[in-house]
């Protein structure tokens, strides 16, 4: 178990250091920093003295161990676009990102779990087919044709639902800009999150139906039926239970996609979050946010791997077995 | 009989069938399981023909399209936002899919965003391809610290989705190249980002099956009688590894179409001088609020139905090469 764990952790820190190793090459060696934080009418005493200062003159390692711990204090350097440090941008748009990423993430996880349910029961009905017709083109769908789809119908069309922005925030904790707590909010929420979500959720649908097939042609559920368990009893007490395995996994690691796809819907959307500080920088060549995204993006994606990995290892007793020189 | 005659008489016949070579190949293609599968599967024979259909009109785009969309001399600014399939309220003129605002045909449009659509589509996937397929070649075959490295890159960017990949390659690349240059250059980064992007898929297939297949006997036979490493992995592991690899790269066809659609939508794709369908998209996204919705539906529709059928192709491919599901 311990050996598994630090095998584990010792992958994400490998691959952190990686990812830190190109953000790190990104921000020095793309374009030129005193370039770009000088005006044109610098000396070259002021160049010498902002090299001297921003140390750039030291060996490379160097330089990549103070990067990597500024980056560990929040310190990413300052935008060349917007004049303004990078952490601070960050701290300010996370929190839209996040939410409008968590919102999703429920979305996609309860309607897939289901119809994925609905679709295995009945695999042969009229509305299961045509859920899972449409479910192929919701696949084939870009997710940025999802959002314009759903603002032409719901917010030009009827005009039920805004096409752009978070509507009216709520501050809480004194940094954290929340949506979820005002009627406006809320509703400039409903587009994004579906566009966000509908992806996953076809695929957890698709998971969870494929399982169920699987699940309710096994002996056990068999067996409940003879012993004449109620139906749903079977369905969710024995038969879902025993495919969530593979679903935790799957919606874990899609995490990390909703919050790159992230950058797509808050594109479409003008939604104020990371994900379109990210795509703004790569259109001005902002290196420091640029970096700084990747560092971001790397940990939460390391992160979320490590723990489904975890989790997985917690769940699923034969992953623990299985794995060959140690038990547990 | 000795050896020579044998080969003699194995190639007679041969030589008097040259002429119907091609034709014996047709007959052997109709008799194939392959063109079974697909005589019998009505989605794929529509998806077929539509990728064949959007493919030519790509191909004779500019000899077929009313009007070169990108030459401002052959803009008329009257006839913008002309309605599809109907003529335009003060010139009279007829656009079958209407007008942007600028007077530009959307059919004529739609021709050339489809050519830079699947031309970064086609090139990214066959160069990711290519770099895909050697390095799983090398990576199986070879084994070894080299083995270890290609996969532990490939597992690292497996980490990551590819179109955030395709992002960040398409920024660094971006920022590499010199400002006045950055518009020519796009599409090439865009092809190299997209490529870049795909090539894990590849190599992991590849080296699976390469795995596999370096320990059969045929490859034992190539090196008894003393053939190079070079000449087996070529001649004789490739052609073997190479059914899984047509799937994926029918799927990635799919994939990369899409990836270059959305990067375009962004804004970080295509030029604007250069307009993909992705782009068109793009434009289209500020009518839609004012009613012309037909400049954004109708490059959308053929991206979507572009998509689609290239996916059911895919997955078509993959149910027929799968020998499980025989």
């Amino acid at each position: 178990m311990l050996a598994f764990i630090i095998r584990r952790v010792g992958q994400a820190v490998i691959v952190l250091f990686t990812v830190g190793l190109v953000a790190f090459a990104i921000f020095r060696f793309m374009g030129d920093p005193v370039e770009n934080m000088l005006g044109q009418e610098a000396t070259v005493a002021d160049r010498a003295a902002l090299i001297e200062r921003l140390g750039l003159n030291d060996p490379i390692p160097i330089q990549y161990l103070r990067f990597v711990g500024g980056a560990l204090q929040g310190e990413f350097g300052i935008s060349y676009r917007l004049g303004r440090p990078v952490s601070e941008l960050i701290v300010e748009r996370l929190p839209a990102t996040l939410e409008l990423a968590m919102v999703s993430a429920l979305f996609a996880l309860a309607f897939g779990v289901m119809l994925g349910v609905y679709t295995g029961i009945r695999r042969d009905g009229f509305l299961a087919n045509v859920i899972m017709s449409s479910s192929l083109i919701g696949v084939s769908l870009p997710t940025f044709l999802i959002g314009i789809l759903l603002i032409w119908i719901f917010a030009v069309e009827f005009g039920w639902l805004p096409s752009f922005g978070r509507g009216e925030t709520v501050t809480l904790f004194g940094f954290w800009e929340s949506v979820l707590f005002t009627v406006s909010g809320l509703k400039s929420l409903i587009l994004p999150a579906i566009t966000l979500g509908l992806y996953q959720m076809t695929l957890i649908m698709r998971l969870v139906r494929s399982e169920m097939l699987e699940v309710l042609r096994t002996d056990y559920i068999r067996f409940a039926r003879a012993r004449g368990l109620r139906r749903q009893a079977i369905y969710f007490t024995h038969a879902l239970k025993n495919t969530l395995v593979p679903v935790i996994t799957v919606t874990g690691l899609q995490l990390g996609s909703i919050i790159a796809f992230a950058i797509i819907t808050e594109t479409v959307f003008q939604w104020p979050g990371v994900g379109l500080l990210f795509i703004n920088a790569i259109s001005f060549v902002d290196i420091p946010v640029m970096a700084a995204y990747l560092l971001l993006v790397g940990a939460v994606f390391v992160t979320i791997n490590l723990i489904v990995d975890l989790l997985y290892f917690a769940i699923d007793p034969r992953v623990r077995f299985d794995s060959p020189g140690k038990g547990a | 009989m000795s050896d020579s005659a044998r080969e003699q008489a194995a190639q007679t016949p041969e030589i008097a069938a040259e002429p119907g070579w091609l034709k014996d190949k047709w007959a052997r293609f109709l008799d194939s399981d392959i063109y079974y599968s697909f005589k019998r599967s009505p989605v794929t024979i529509v998806a077929f023909t539509l990728v064949v259909l959007l493919m030519l009109g790509a191909l004779v785009g500019p000899w077929i399209a009313p009007q070169n969309p990108h030459d401002p001399a052959q803009l008329n600014l009257m006839d913008g936002f002309t309605a599809p399939f109907a003529e335009n309220q003060f010139t009279g003129n007829f656009y079958l899919l209407g007008t942007d605002d600028q007077g530009r045909d959307l059919f004529s449009a739609i021709l050339y965003g489809l050519r830079i659509s699947l031309i970064v589509g086609i090139v990214s996937v066959l160069f990711a391809g290519v770099l895909g397929v050697t390095l799983g070649l090398v990576a199986g075959f070879f084994g070894g610290w080299i083995d270890t490295l290609i996969m532990r890159i490939a597992d690292i960017q497996l980490t990551f989705p590819s179109i955030l990949i395709a992002m960040l390659i398409y920024g660094v690349a971006r920022g590499l190249v010199p400002v006045d240059m950055r518009d020519e250059a796009a599409i090439y980064i865009l092809i190299v980002s997209i490529g870049l992007s795909e090539w894990v898929q590849f190599a992991r297939t590849v080296r699976g099956a390469t795995l596999v297949e370096r320990e059969k006997e045929y490859v034992q036979a190539a090196r008894l009688i003393g053939l190079g490493r070079g000449p087996i992995m070529l001649r004789h592991v490739l052609p073997n590894v190479m059914g899984p690899v047509l799937v994926i790269a029918t799927i990635g066809l799919a994939l990369a179409i899409i990836a270059e659609a959305t990067l375009s939508f962004l804004g970080v794709g295509a030029p604007p001088t250069q307009p993909s369908l992705g782009t068109l998209i793009r434009i289209g996204q500020d009518f839609l609020f004012s009613g012309e919705w037909w400049i954004i539906l109708f490059p959308s529709m053929t991206l979507l139905v572009l998509a689609l059928s290239v996916n059911l192709l895919g997955d078509w491919l993959r149910d027929v090469l799968n020998p499980k599901l025989r």
